[in-house]
């Protein structure tokens, strides 16, 4: 853990996630397949790391352990150092997948509010806390359209804002810019960075996409297919800003070259250098 | 707007459907020959063969407005009420079995559905009876609930034959019902069932807030079954028990009448007829009601 990290507002000093040799086997028709083996991550409080690989590579399957919606067959995992399963219990995670997931029959305010009725909170303070999420993804004009009258992207957004309903000290995310247009995708990566910081959670995200790993992280984590494990783990060291201009920059330029190596696992031939 | 121009041309369809039944049934006691087609009958023998087009003189296809003349004449003779009010009389009080059932096999048909789906055991051991169930034929069933029902009023507690009427109309309630509610129950996402093992919430918050909302969609048509066969299942239980005052018993009583006064019986079959689309519309306006959870309709 570097020191920049413990500034970053956490209190508690167990990491945010720590895996030692973990493994997860699915059994499937003509036996088990082996989804991931022997990953070792620790994830400091405050941190932002990305998982990336090819699909089959067992990052949404770590994801899944680490929210306790799988159980892990083998080796350790910690969330805060209690178990996977206290810390969902205790909901010291909040959680949004590729698909929005909002409930069709409840309004952007109803959908940010379910996990605060889920856990009775009052009727006022409940009110006050949507509101403020709400405004937080700039969606408080629109608290009471369903969600068939959004755009997909400011379905997201309300994932986001419902996955953030409870002040998490960890923000669990499975692609969820994935079936988004580049447009809205860089606009919500930028939110992303700005609430990740301001809240200090901890955020462990899964992507496909390069750019979008290197730009929000703190520590990008490639993984690697059959069976799923963990082959690299590069650091941006961008600091605590994400700046628009980040993306235009030769360091950023060299980080998304560095961890498009790493996937490919050699050295790649960039056009401007043949 | 859209949804306006659609509601007006499903009401221009639905009458176009009934003038073309009106239609066709002029139309072939018109063309149709008057005592049917009948082959392979013995001479002077009468009932045999096969009739393969139906007899068209007035005693066995009276004339639309006969039948709606029949209607404002006296039911029975003497001062006895027009047969419209007679109708309609009998056909309240059946509405009122029909309900009673209706909300016994809605009852029952739920609990039955969330066992199912809350443990598979129970769907194995179960469903298969329950579709059974709607095998055993309803004029042999009918007279074994009566009996038992008159087995316990004779024995101090009361039980009134209408409810007898109401049980039977139940058991054809309550299967649409069970069937919609163990479909709807498991019909929410992986990723909505994910998210609320997320909140770590058990099993009666997933019920009310995700599970419920989520059968909408599958229960309001299971419901309209269950109204439309209740509806059903009330008039053959008055028939098959001989209960009197329903629309039911009426039915076979101007039917036993039918060869000097035709159109008659069409009254309380037209009658029936309307019982079915009120119970069946009642739950249309439930479905207005719970329109919101009817959102995902459309996209999913």
């Amino acid at each position: 853990m570097t020191p920049t990290d413990e500034t970053r507002g956490a209190t508690a000093p167990a990491p945010a996630v720590r895996a030692r040799g973990v493994g997860k086997t699915f059994a499937a028709t003509g036996g088990e397949v082996l989804a991931l083996t022997g990953v070792d991550l620790e994830v400091a409080a405050g941190e932002f790391v990305s998982l990336i690989g090819p699909s089959g590579c067992g990052k949404s399957t770590l994801l899944r352990l680490v929210a306790d919606l799988d159980q892990a067959s083998a080796g350790e995992l910690e969330v805060f150092g209690k178990t996977p399963q206290k810390a969902r219990v205790d909901q010291d995670y909040g959680i949004a997948f590729q698909q929005a997931g909002l409930l069709p029959w409840r309004t952007v305010a109803g959908n940010i509010s379910l996990p605060l009725e889920l856990h009775r909170m009052g009727r006022a303070e409940r009110d006050e806390r949507v509101a403020q999420l709400a405004g937080l993804v700039g969606l408080s004009e629109f608290v009471d359209r369903y969600p068939d009258q959004l755009s997909g992207g400011m379905q997201q957004r309300v994932a986001i804002a419902r996955a953030l309903a409870e002040n998490p000290r960890l923000l669990l995310m499975d692609e969820p810019f994935g079936a988004l247009d580049e447009m809205t995708r860089e606009y919500l990566q930028s939110e992303l960075a700005r609430i990740a910081s301001e809240t200090g959670a901890a955020v462990v995200f899964v992507t496909h996409s390069i750019p979008e790993a290197v730009y929000l992280s703190d520590r990008v984590v490639v993984m690697s297919p059959r069976p799923g494990r963990i082959t690299d783990v590069i650091e941006t060291g961008f600091g605590e800003e994400r700046p628009e201009g980040l993306r235009e920059s030769e360091a950023y330029f060299a980080k998304v070259t560095a961890v498009r190596e790493a996937l490919h696992g050699s050295p790649v031939e960039r056009a401007n250098e043949r | 707007m859209r949804s306006r121009s659609r509601r007006t041309s499903t009401v221009v369809w639905g009458v176009i459907g009934v003038l073309a039944v009106a239609g066709l049934w002029e139309l072939y006691k018109f063309l149709g020959p008057a005592e049917g087609v009948v082959v392979g009958a013995t001479e002077g023998q009468t009932g045999s063969g096969v009739m393969i087009l139906p007899r068209t003189h007035d005693r066995a296809m009276p004339h639309l407005w006969d039948m709606f003349a029949r209607l404002f004449q006296s039911t029975s003779g003497g001062d006895s009420p027009i047969l419209l009010v007679s109708v309609v009389q009998a056909a309240l009080l059946t509405l009122g079995f029909a309900a009673v059932g209706w909300l016994i096999g809605v009852a029952v048909g739920a609990v039955l559905g969330l066992l199912m789906q809350r443990w598979r055991l129970v769907e194995w051991g179960v469903l298969p009876w329950v579709v059974v169930s709607q095998t055993v034929p309803l004029i042999a069933f009918a007279p074994v609930v009566n009996a038992i029902g008159n087995q316990i009023d004779r024995s101090g507690t009361p039980w009134p034959q209408w409810f007898s009427v109401a049980l039977i109309a139940s058991y054809l309630a309550f299967f649409p019902v069970a069937v919609g509610a163990l479909r709807g129950l498991g019909a929410p996402d992986r990723i909505h069932l994910d998210l609320m093992r997320s909140y770590a919430a058990g099993y009666w918050p997933t019920l009310l807030r995700l599970r419920l909302p989520a059968a909408v969609p599958y229960l309001l048509p299971a419901l309209r079954l269950a109204a439309a066969n209740a509806v059903v299942g009330a008039v053959v239980a008055e028939v098959s028990i001989g209960m009197r005052g329903g629309i039911g018993r009426m039915l076979i009583q101007l039917a036993g009448q039918g060869s000097s006064d035709p159109a008659a019986p069409w009254g309380p079959t037209f009658g029936s007829i309307a019982l079915g689309l009120v119970a069946a519309g009642s739950v249309a306006i439930l479905g207005l009601v719970l329109s919101n959870y009817r959102r995902g309709e459309a996209t999913a």
